[in-house]
């Protein structure tokens, strides 16, 4: 597998305060790689810089790079906006625009980014994306209804629909079942099994079950380090580290 | 036991009435109102509001260009202050640092402290010769041939009055819309910039949209105060109730001609009159206020009202 | 190429709307500009210790303006406060239903209704019956402007005080009563002065609603029963007049009348500000 993203002494403070120390990581495209670790252990901040939003908080600031595409997203030359694009997000509690139908929700990111030329042809992306996002079968009668008259599933899958449409390559989930229920917790982990045939996903997770259900690689973070980083498979079942073994043996956390 | 239950009763009784006075105050208000203006609406009906001599010599009294002149220099107002207020707002509230926006936001607070008659002093002796030799003039020029700018300049008239009212209803505006900038959720901007929005494009997407009925509740809340603004109108706009399209024009509204001509009043029905003209105003602003409040509570959730200066 | 055009459109728009901003500024700056510096120059201590003078006669000042002002804001506190504060009790403690939402609503309403239509109402209820003009009127005109103001604040200042407070004061057998002038009161104080302040400094600069009130009076009055000069008003009759020497005088009257205000809004935020940190 190709390497999608090399981070490379990656550290990241709030102000003064360092959240994230020295992390070096490689994401492998066309993986799931899950980032697991007990709160305040700078998983969310870590993913946040992968897309540029870490700085979007008032003095908040990185140091180190992170190259994607052979590019460093921190360099001069980077094309902030083009970013994000390529690399979508979805939060942890469902965020759809709701004063916006369940159409303009998917819509919005096309419809900036320019990318269709007709009506028809934005009808269509729009389809497209809910049906990535296993959504159409449920919404396709009502697209003119706000995006906030849908459940809690529903909405973080039309927020997973509204990324898609803009044809990302990396998509970062951070935490994003931890609002749901079960029935909705599963059916976006099966979601997010078929995605990784097409895109690059990083998914923060503080549900080590879903980590070694989802996830081809992980990460586990303590107090602002990268303890350990392996195939899921071998820190579950074969840790390195002690920290890492009593994180999920559930001695702390 | 039993006293304190007494004195905790008495206590209660008391702050109640003490705070039904407000309720007594608007219903004695209206009662008065009414009361007092039932001898010009007898006289002269319904057609007080679309008559437009107004000849209190001869007890010939049409309301219309009051209301006309009222109606337009807060709209006037309106057109000017919305757009410059919500550009600053978005400006403080969005984009600019801590170290501008403190500062200028306590600037902008400052405008709402400073009383009428002083904007009214000011319009005087700095905007009317303003517009007299510079502003009017140039819109003479190049733009005569519309019908907003056509005839003579004095510098004061509807013009003027627009101008002092958008000044004065900035502070309202800005001060609840920023209210309800702050009341979107941070997740809605995130969501706009990881779809890869740029600044103003968040801001459309995710602020404004989000805003809308409040930014109307502020927009309304503003207009409502332009409407009853006395002492800075009446100084400016000339005073002359005539209905003209252009702005150089004088006019003359509701609150300015109470203002002037209440202690000039020689008869009983020229004040029934005024009071009348002065009811007409008081319904107006009750029903805007209460929708405006309407919408900034739907907005903000809570049954909090701001009490606008 | 797409992106290059959206970022222009972004820097555009983050540039129309600084430019908002600095419009929005420059009148503000302009007034407080000019009413120092011509306020300033004509300021004296004739100012403040003469009565009016008549036209071309110099020396005159405006002593019986600012003694007015000064009754008209003592006698519209004098009832104003104590049912403001009342009123607000009374919502923060016993108004979480239909009444006091009713009584909210109210308040709400009056505060937006124009303060010239209040000065119609004093005028009906005051003047006509004792057929003339007067600080009482206008004292009571002011006062009705002062207690929405004054309610709202103190219930959102008692509101603030912790229910733990309460309480443990409630807990303790101490009567309602007590536990609300004594302690909740106390508490709240801080802020409930600075709403007084605030409303004391907005009603300082009212105009309209004392034109056929208090009427205004070239002498010292001779009676809250009889007209009284006040410092808006003779502003007012100043600015309008045809005479170089009144214009100067107005906007004498005009620094002093801001210097209060601003004065009165410093001193609230001071105590504000003061009241947080002892809590922190």
């Amino acid at each position: 597998m190709e390497e999608k993203i090399k981070v490379n002494n990656l550290n990241a403070y709030f102000g003064e305060r360092k959240v994230l120390n020295n992390i070096n990581i490689n994401i492998k495209e066309r993986a799931v790689t899950s980032i697991i670790g007990p709160s305040g252990c700078g998983k969310s901040t870590f993913i946040r810089c992968i897309n540029r939003m870490h700085e979007v908080i008032p003095n908040a600031r990185v140091e180190g790079s992170i190259i994607f595409d052979g590019i460093d997203i921190y360099s001069e030359k980077t094309d902030v906006i083009s970013l994000r694009r390529k690399i979508g997000m979805v939060f942890q509690k469902p965020n759809p625009f709701p004063t916006l139908s369940i159409y303009d929700n998917v819509a919005a990111g096309i419809k900036l980014n320019g990318f269709f030329k007709r009506k028809d042809n934005l009808d269509d992306l729009v389809e497209q994306a809910l049906k990535m996002a296993a959504l159409w079968d449920e919404v396709k009668d009502k697209l003119s209804h706000p995006g906030s008259s849908l459940s809690g599933g529903q909405q973080q899958r039309l927020c997973i629909a509204r990324a898609l449409a803009v044809k990302p390559e990396v998509i970062l989930f951070d935490e994003p079942c931890s609002a749901l229920d079960p029935i909705s917790t599963a059916k976006i982990e099966d979601l997010i099994f078929n995605l990784k045939k097409e895109y690059t996903i990083i998914i923060v997770t503080h549900n080590m079950q879903q980590a070694a259900r989802i996830s081809d690689f992980t990460g586990f973070f303590l107090l602002g380090e990268l303890v350990e980083f392996n195939t899921t498979s071998e820190i579950f079942t074969n840790p390195k580290d002690k920290r890492t073994e009593n994180y999920i043996t559930g001695r702390f956390g | 036991m039993k006293k304190g239950k007494i004195i905790d009763l008495i206590f209660k009784i008391t702050t109640t009435v003490f705070a039904l006075t407000v309720v007594v105050i608007v219903i004695l208000m209206i009662y008065n109102m009414i009361k007092q203006s039932m001898p010009a609406f007898n006289k002269f009906g319904l057609k007080f509001l679309t008559d437009t001599i107004w000849d209190p010599l001869a007890e010939k009294f049409g309301a219309l260009p009051f209301i006309y002149g009222t109606i337009v220099s807060s709209m006037i107002a309106l057109f000017i202050a919305v757009p410059f207020s919500l550009g600053a707002v978005l400006f403080l509230s969005e984009i600019a640092p801590e170290w501008i926006k403190e500062p200028v936001s306590f600037l902008i607070e400052l405008l709402a402290a400073i009383p009428s008659i002083i904007y009214g002093l000011w319009g005087i002796f700095v905007l009317i010769p303003i517009l007299r030799n510079y502003v009017e003039p140039f819109l003479a020029k190049y733009f005569g041939y519309l019908p907003f700018f056509k005839g003579e300049f004095y510098g004061c008239g509807m013009l003027a009055g627009g101008i002092i009212l958008s000044i004065m209803i900035v502070p309202t505006i800005s001060s609840i819309s920023k209210d309800v900038f702050n009341s979107v959720p941070q997740t809605q901007r995130e969501a706009a910039l990881a779809i890869g929005a740029t600044k103003w494009e968040t801001i459309k997407l995710a602020v404004l949209n989000y805003s809308k009925t409040g930014v109307l509740g502020a927009i309304i809340l503003g207009l409502g105060r332009a409407l009853g603004e006395t002492m800075a109108v009446t100084m400016v706009i000339g005073n002359c109730p005539k209905i003209s399209i252009s702005l150089f024009e004088p006019s003359y509204t509701i609150a300015s001609v109470i203002a002037n001509e209440f202690t000039e009043a020689t008869s009983d029905l020229y004040i029934s009159v005024l009071v009348e003209i002065g009811l007409i105003l008081f319904i107006i602003t009750i029903i805007l206020n209460v929708c405006a409040r309407l919408l900034v509570w739907s907005v903000s959730g809570k049954l909090k009202g701001k009490v606008i200066e | 190429m797409n992106n290059i055009r959206r970022k222009i459109i972004n820097n555009i728009m983050i540039l129309i709307m600084i430019i908002s901003t600095l419009i929005i500024l420059v009148p503000l700056i302009n007034i407080f500009i000019y009413v120092f510096l011509k306020g300033i120059s004509s300021i004296n201590i004739n100012f403040f210790t003469k009565l009016p003078m008549p036209v071309g006669e110099p020396n005159g000042g405006m002593a019986n303006a600012i003694v007015g002002s000064i009754i008209l804001i003592i006698l519209s506190s004098m009832w104003a406060i104590p049912v403001g504060i009342l009123g607000g009790i009374y919502l923060a403690e016993f108004g979480n239903n239909k009444l006091g939402t009713i009584i909210r609503f109210t308040a709400d309403v009056l505060s937006g209704v124009p303060s010239i239509v209040i000065g119609i109402f004093a005028y009906i209820v005051i003047v006509l019956p004792m057929k003339n003009f007067s600080a009482i009127s206008g004292a009571f005109a002011l006062g009705i402007i002062m207690i929405p103001t004054i309610m709202r604040t103190t219930e959102e200042m008692i509101n603030l005080v912790p229910h733990t407070l309460r309480e443990a004061s409630l807990a303790l057998g101490i009567t309602r009563f007590r536990t609300t002038i004594s302690i909740v009161l106390k508490t709240a104080l801080n802020g409930i002065i600075t709403g007084i302040i605030l409303s004391v400094a907005r009603i300082s600069g009212e105009t309209a609603p004392l034109l056929f009130t208090a009427f205004g009076n070239r002498f010292w009055h001779e009676g809250i029963n009889k007209p009284i000069a006040a410092l808006p008003l003779q502003i007012f009759a100043y600015a309008i007049s045809p005479y170089e020497d009144w214009h100067k005088q107005a906007w004498a009257g005009a620094l002093v009348l801001i210097a209060m205000i601003f004065l009165a809004s410093f001193i609230s935020r001071r105590i504000l500000k003061s009241k947080y940190k002892i809590e922190r």
